[in-house]
């Protein structure tokens, strides 16, 4: 069946900013989609409001709107753009519900635009609950035994029916919001009362419990003759009870006969069909019993899911590629293998290889959050790791995240007594912790002192895995009590995913000798190829995988490689935005270089095994890269590797590998040390004639109130060498600072061991981003951001404005000068990203980085230079003035601002409301220098009321434009709110105020309501605190502009409560009266829109013109 | 970890160090490999690989152990095992004991601990003969037999072309698969053992079917005096162009008018019955995860393969039986190379697959074949 011809034109929807439970993933099955599409060529018309994405880079679409996901966005675009067809299956949950909502606002209808890759019935028989039992039911299968409930009234007494504990899943939510195990009615009340808040159709399904059961998952797709694949059977390490985002996962499963397996092979195929989904792929989640073997089906995801995304990187086979293929009309048979070239798509996957996924955690930002793993989904990324045995495999991917206190250790004896005890308790929950725990425990069954089945029962994690690990520590145990370090023994220790440096501690010596001895025995990794098909038909991809095993699969080449590290799982902080760099490396770089690509995160288009020439799945850590170096240099000739574009990760292994004699492209690394080290960094600074707010270096916290004295408060304090701010925070005085030190004690990490940095916080601060890049010569700069939000919250969380609306020409001139000087001063080739504060017309250094930075993407789709691209040609060294006469970069950089340009407001996008405190209360969702947003939108328009109205509404629905208002300010702050109150209150909003606000309002003749400060509590007769109000949702709209330290205080409790309650917060009277017009704007009328490409083409044309400031 | 040593040696002269799995001996055997990530106990057990060496792709075996029920035969019948990662220990809630417990018990000889996609590459490169040695095999007396030696005795080994060896795997007497209570009998079938898996006389019995499986030896007249409604031949191991005997029967049988289903095995007899010949395949077809086009209906089914032969008809349109049985279409080809995976001819009630139907190990999409032979039984009729 041949592609569709009445197909000329489709509508992609994106997934939005990333948060828990949608990441990045999305942006790989979407670019996957977009370049499918255009090389079919079908015109390409894209939302999505994440400019940190791949797939909204002009060139993946032919008009690419980078616009709030709204019913009313959705409308114009198709309104201007009149698509065929709208492919609402790429994008994820956020997606899918947007294109639901145009079709039932009857948009698709009214413009003729056909949903295509799904269709309305089949979403709803998915993602219904009630109506997927049926569908259930009709496949022959069964599900856990449930009730239907619209109130918490008919939850009561469901539970009752189904006996506690019960789960509890709200409909139409993703990542498992809302959803989780009730114990008693007290759980349910809370869990079952979130959920039906979350809900967009006020519905929970409670069902009866199946916690410990075997978890398992199919990835399947259809094309529209009805032929039907199982791409990959995924198998969760941890039992039912843990959300599959949240569980270690193994692919393909592990422990089915092939009886069970044809089993839920039968039931998933039959559920595609039943189910409706016409082209396209879904996944089904299974549970197991494990002593009975009963099957149940869980749930099915109508779409292209996180799952997808990982078992297209477990297989090689390209669902959300094929997805897209499938919906313009092909059929399996007709979509060859890319992999294999000579064979179709029409088959299924089989491995010769292990996949471990692990999921990466950041409770550490978010200390009041309920550790316990639930149905809801808390991870924050995942790395995947691909070996040729479960535990090699298993070893990769632990330290594929990143983070000691998540691998296996042998420190210290094995746990006795007591501790086993109290392990064999701790296990029975599910925590970050519970799979460590267990491979502890399993030390102590080798010393005769707890069993494997006393450990299953308490974890319910499944026999043969227990065994794996309780390898594991045979291994380490026979390496750490070998008399020798053998090569029999150290290829032993390798096959079974031990790392150098795990072999090193178990041996008491220094890394380098592991690696010395590796090296001189030949106990070296080879490279294996992800095929698709177990070896029977070869591969023309090189997608390798490193193993302990006897043949090597790397061909021989001419041509010069770059190798390119990416960023790892992602965590907050360091995420999507830096594979946007990786990736633009990668792609830029292919037509001059052999271009390979080291990366272990699933969810990235980075590991799309068509971004590089080559692809190394494999963990960034300093031994697993030197081997594909080392792996690669055998090739054929090797130009260096890019340490500088992933983040904080690859950039940490920068001077290992440089000593190990790898050429470091771009920024060397003595330059990096330059701008890491504090006194180096200080003697930058000083020959630059650039000034930085007064600072110290104090080891132990007497030292740093020493110092805080000397400099003056208030000081931002720091551990040295972290990544997002971890551990920062405004200190105010004395009293507090010591509170810091102790609280650091507590905590007793690797990071709060470094020691502190101390700098001056400069208040009332104008802080500026800068995004340059640097060739030795010539400096660019590619953009200049102006924060939103009021100094001393992490840059990473606030939301900025480019380009910048108050800073005056001559500014920008000094902030090129020292950005210039700076770069020079640090030896920067490359990309450099500095952060300015601005105060008193002074211009201080706050921190200056000579990598990329989060900012790159978006400052890529807000100016329309490809800076990423530029910046891997620099690094491979072009210079600056070569690009700009090959027309890479332009004449003009950002120093320079067209009066025309549109303006682009990044707003951040948090994720508090995932976290709960064990009472179901959001986390406190103060922000401070700590980064803790997962994600980012962009609001592009002409005006800044208008860029800013578009940021808010794609980060949280929007700005109101009705309702109440509440107003507390800063004293400071009263003069300059009067004006844009008034209007608010002209515009018909309730005034609120509390007692000093509410004076001065009322004195300019504004009607005010007074309200209760949070701080004095409720009152007498329990009348509610502002906090109440909003918790209560009866404020839509919060102002709050804090000043010193406690109206600070008072003002997060405000903005915790706002978050929870989706309303909007304004914290600066220039956001006040930026939202003020936008509240303006939007009651004129529905958004405008424009396209990055007719962006560009306007920005061309006032180039011509010659309007520039 | 410190497993007694065992070598595989190729043919060619490569030679692969790992440890014994299994028994421990010597065993000779055409070695083959297997992507089928689930099923070792239905493919150990499966007759067709009488006298193969059997390489598992996938790297974990064992980790469901073995049970009562998934056996496809009386036995193993491979002539070795060779793996990755023997599992430890079995874990699954019908397993009764582990894999190498009935390795040992059964004698086969096996090795783990090899680069088995090293392996898998160099066999699809072509088929070789193989074997593996351990214990007293592998050193005599305690002194290690040298590289040539082993390989000596590989090359001595016997080829799998020109080998006929449904008789060494066939049952020694007739035996009856009754359909399940509550089944009405709709058809009585004899079904030809010339390698049979448990799993085919029980899909015809669930349709109704009342199937007398009957040795390789049976002649046509035998099996004709029962007078069936259909006759089915199996699969089985060894080279289809020395099975004289059984297609000689089936050219009988067509010309007795009555409905006949093949298998594998079956097809190819049915193939050389309707004047085709066979051809040994490069590396064959083994894995569940083969995509076949049934020609008739435009679909893909994702099937269980295990064939090192195949019959060479003509792909395109319909062509004439060289001896004389009528027009004879490809029904079903393999989307993966082109190869014919199925006859179907349109002048007599008579079809057969390459591949296997009955699935076990494997997907059930082509379950619906059996639908098809009751259907030309009842035409026939």
């Amino acid at each position: 069946m041949p592609k569709r011809d009445d197909i000329t034109s489709v509508l992609v929807i994106g997934s939005g900013p990333i948060v828990i439970g949608q990441a990045c993933e999305f942006d790989y099955s979407g670019t996957q989609a977009c370049r499918v599409l255009k090389s079919e060529g079908v015109r390409v018309v894209l939302l999505n409001s994440n400019p940190a994405t791949i797939m909204t880079d002009p060139e993946f679409a032919d008009a690419t709107y980078v616009e709030p996901i709204t019913t009313e966005v959705i409308e114009s675009i198709i309104a201007k753009e009149r698509p065929d067809a709208l492919l609402p299956t790429l994008g994820g949950q956020t997606a899918l519900n947007a294109a639901i909502a145009a079709a039932e606002a009857g948009i698709l209808e009214k413009y003729d635009v056909e949903l295509i890759g799904a269709n309305l019935e089949a979403i709803n028989l998915g993602e219904n609950r009630e109506l997927f039992k049926g569908v259930v039911e009709r496949c022959g299968a069964d599900s856990a035994a449930s009730r239907i409930c619209h109130t918490m009234d008919e939850c009561l007494a469901a539970a009752e029916e189904l006996n506690y504990p019960v789960v509890v899943r709200p409909s139409f939510t993703m990542g498992g919001l809302g959803s989780g195990f009730a114990y008693d009615e007290e759980d349910l009340r809370r869990i079952a009362g979130a959920g039906l808040h979350y809900s967009p159709t006020t519905e929970v399904l409670l069902e009866e419990s199946i916690l410990g059961w075997k978890e398992f998952e199919l990835e399947l797709m259809r094309d529209r003759n009805d032929n039907v694949v199982v791409v990959c059977s995924i198998e969760n390490v941890d039992p039912v009870g843990v959300h599959t985002g949240d569980s270690v996962t193994v692919a393909p499963a592990m422990t089915l006969t092939d009886r069970e397996y044809q089993r839920m092979r039968d039931v998933g195929i039959a559920i595609i069909r039943e189910v409706g989904v016409d082209t396209g792929g879904c996944n089904v989640q299974f549970a197991v019993e494990p002593d009975t073997g009963r099957l149940i089906v869980i749930e099915m995801n109508p779409r292209v899911s996180r799952s997808s995304a990982l078992a297209s990187k477990a297989t090689g086979f390209p669902i959300a590629k094929i997805a897209a293929k499938l919906a313009l009309g092909y059929t399996l048979d007709e979509i060859p293998n890319d992999i294999t070239g000579s064979t179709p798509a029409s088959f299924e996957p089989t491995l010769d290889y292990v996949v471990v996924k692990v999921p990466r955690f950041a409770f550490e930002k978010f200390p009041a959050a309920d550790p316990v793993l639930t149905t809801t989904m808390k991870s924050v990324g995942e790395a995947m790791s691909i070996g040729r045995s479960f535990t090699e495999a298993l070893g990769k991917a632990l330290r594929s995240i990143d983070k000691r206190s998540a691998n296996f250790h042998w420190e210290g004896e094995a746990p006795s007594g007591e501790q086993i005890d109290e392990l064999l308790q701790a296990i029975t929950v599910p925590t970050e912790k519970r799979f460590i725990q267990v491979q502890q425990l399993l030390r102590a069954v080798l010393a005769g002192d707890t069993t494997l089945e006393a450990i299953f029962d308490a974890c319910k994690i499944d026999p043969w895995f227990l065994d794996q690990m309780l390898l594991m520590n045979e291994v380490a145990l026979a390496t750490a009590s070998a008399p020798k370090l053998t090569a029999e023994v150290l290829r032993e220790a390798k096959r079974h995913g031990l790392a150098d440096a795990q072999i090193a501690d178990l041996r008491h010596l220094p890394v380098e000798d592991v690696y010395a001895a590796r090296a001189e025995l030949g106990v070296l990794p080879v490279y294996k190829t992800v095929d698709t098909c177990a070896a029977e038909f070869e591969a023309r991809t090189p997608y390798h995988y490193s193993s302990y095993d006897a043949e090597t699969e790397v061909a021989p080449r001419d041509r010069e490689a770059v190798l390119i590290l990416g960023s790892g799982p992602n965590r907050i902080g360091q995420g999507i935005e830096f594979d946007y760099s990786c990736v633009h490396a990668a792609l830029s770089l292919k037509d001059r270089y052999e271009t390979v690509m080291v990366n272990c995160n699933p969810e990235t288009v980075s590991t799309d095994y068509d971004t590089a020439n080559r692809l190394y799945f494999e963990p960034l850590t300093f031994e697993d890269v030197m081997a594909v170096y080392e792996a690669e240099k055998a090739a054929g000739p090797v130009k260096g590797m890019f340490v500088q574009l992933g983040g904080q990760t690859p950039l940490s292994l920068a001077k290992r590998l440089a000593d190990a004699g790898v050429p470091i492209l771009g920024t060397s690394p003595e330059a990096i040390d330059n701008a890491e080290d504090r006194a180096a960094f200080g003697r930058v600074l000083e020959e630059a004639g650039v000034p930085a707010p007064a600072y110290g270096t104090a080891h132990g916290i007497d030292e740093a109130i020493d110092i805080a004295e000397s400099i003056g408060y208030p000081v931002l304090v720091r551990p040295s060498y972290v990544l997002g701010g971890r551990g920062m925070e405004i200190v105010y005085d004395r009293e507090q600072l010591a509170d810091y030190g102790t609280r650091m004690a507590d905590i007793g990490d690797h990071a709060t061991d470094a020691p502190l940095l101390i700098d001056r916080f400069l208040d009332d601060a104008i802080e500026i981003d800068v995004d340059a890049l640097y060739d030795g010569e010539e400096l660019y700069l590619g953009g200049v951001m102006e924060h939103i939000e009021e100094a001393g919250i992490h840059s990473g969380d606030s939301a900025c404005v480019l380009p910048p609306v108050t800073l005056s020409l001559e500014e920008l001139e000094r902030i090129r000068r020292s950005t210039e000087a700076l770069a020079k001063g640090i030896g920067v080739r490359g990309l450099m990203n500095v952060q300015y504060a601005l105060v008193s017309d002074v211009l201080y250094v706050l921190e200056a980085n000579p990598r990329a930075s989060r900012t790159v993407p978006f400052v890529a789709k807000a100016t329309g230079v490809p800076l990423a691209t530029a910046a891997s040609l620099v690094m491979t060294g072009t210079s600056i003035a070569d690009l700009k006469r090959d027309g890479i970069l332009p004449e003009i950089d950002a120093a320079h601002i067209d009066m025309s340009q549109r303006l682009a407001v990044k707003e951040a996008v948090l994720p508090f409301k995932r976290f709960r405190t064990h009472d179901g209360l959001v986390v406190d969702s103060v922000l401070g220098p700590e980064m803790r947003s997962t994600g980012e939108v962009m609001g592009f328009d002409d005006t800044f009321p208008l860029a800013f109205a578009k940021s808010q509404a794609a980060a949280f629905g929007g700005l109101p434009t009705e309702g109440a208002a509440f107003v507390s300010v800063a004293d400071r702050d009263k003069r300059s709110i009067v004006f844009p109150v008034a209007r608010l209150h002209e515009l018909g909003f309730e005034i609120l105020a509390t007692e000093g606000t509410a004076q001065v309002l009322g004195r300019h003749g504004i009607p005010t309501r007074v309200v209760r400060k949070y701080s004095q509590g409720r009152g007498a007769d329990g009348e509610p605190t502002i906090v109440d109000l909003v918790n209560a949702g009866e404020v839509p709209l919060v102002i709050n502009t804090p000043s010193g330290q406690g109206a600070r205080a008072d003002g997060y409790e405000i903005r915790a409560a706002a978050t929870a309650a989706d309303a909007a917060i304004v914290t600066t009277t220039q956001q006040l009266a930026a939202a003020v017009l936008a509240i303006e704007a939007r009651r004129r009328g529905p958004f405008d829109v424009l396209s990055l490409q007719d962006a560009a083409g306007a920005r061309a044309r006032n180039v011509i013109a010659g309007n520039m400031a | 970890m410190n497993a007694t040593p065992a070598v595989l040696v190729l043919e060619d002269g490569r030679t692969f160090e790992g440890g014994a799995y299994g028994a421990t001996g010597l065993t000779l055997g055409e070695i083959v490999f297997n992507t089928g990530m689930t099923g070792y106990q239905e493919t150990l057990t499966d007759p067709s690989y009488h006298r193969q060496i059997v390489v598992m792709t996938a790297p974990h075996i064992g980790n469901t152990g073995v049970n009562d029920e998934d056996n496809e035969s009386r036995q193993i019948w491979v002539a070795g095992y060779v793996v990755r990662d023997p599992s430890r220990r079995a874990s699954n809630w019908r397993a009764k004991r582990g894999l190498e417990d009935d390795l040992r018990d059964q004698d086969i000889v096996g090795i783990s601990g090899i680069d088995t996609r090293q392996l898998t590459r160099i066999l699809r490169e072509g088929v070789m003969r193989a074997g593996i040695f351990s214990g007293d095999a592998l050193a005599p007396g305690g002194e290690r037999l040298s590289a040539d030696a082993l390989v000596a005795q590989v090359r001595a080994g016997q080829e799998m072309a020109g080998a006929h060896l449904a008789d060494e795997v066939s049952v020694p007497d007739a035996y009856v698969v009754e359909p399940p209570e509550g089944t009405e009998t709709i058809a009585e079938v004899v079904a030809v053992d010339l390698g049979i898996k448990a799993m085919t006389p029980e899909l015809m019995a669930q349709r109704g079917i009342r199937v007398t499986v009957v040795p390789s030896t049976w002649t046509a007249e035998q099996i004709l005096e029962t007078n069936p409604d259909g006759v089915f031949y199996s699969n089985g191991p060894g080279d289809p162009g020395a099975a004289a005997g059984p297609v000689a029967a089936l050219k009988q049988i067509l010309d007795a008018k009555v409905p006949f289903f093949g298998i594998c095995f079956g097809n190819q007899m049915l193939g050389r019955a309707l004047g085709y010949e066979t051809y040994k395949l490069q590396f064959g077809h083994r894995g569940i995860n083969q995509p076949v086009m049934d020609r008739t209906t435009g679909k893909v089914e994702v099937t269980a393969h295990n064939h090192g032969f195949a019959v060479d008809a003509p792909l395109d349109g319909d062509s004439v039986s060289p001896a004389g049985y009528g027009r004879v279409k490809v029904s079903h080809v393999c989307l993966n190379d082109n190869v014919v995976e199925g006859l179907e001819c349109l002048d007599i009630p008579a079809f057969s697959v390459q591949y296997h139907p009955e699935a076990a190990a494997g997907p059930h999409d082509a379950g619906y074949l059996f639908d098809r032979f009751v259907d030309v039984m009842k035409g026939a009729r």
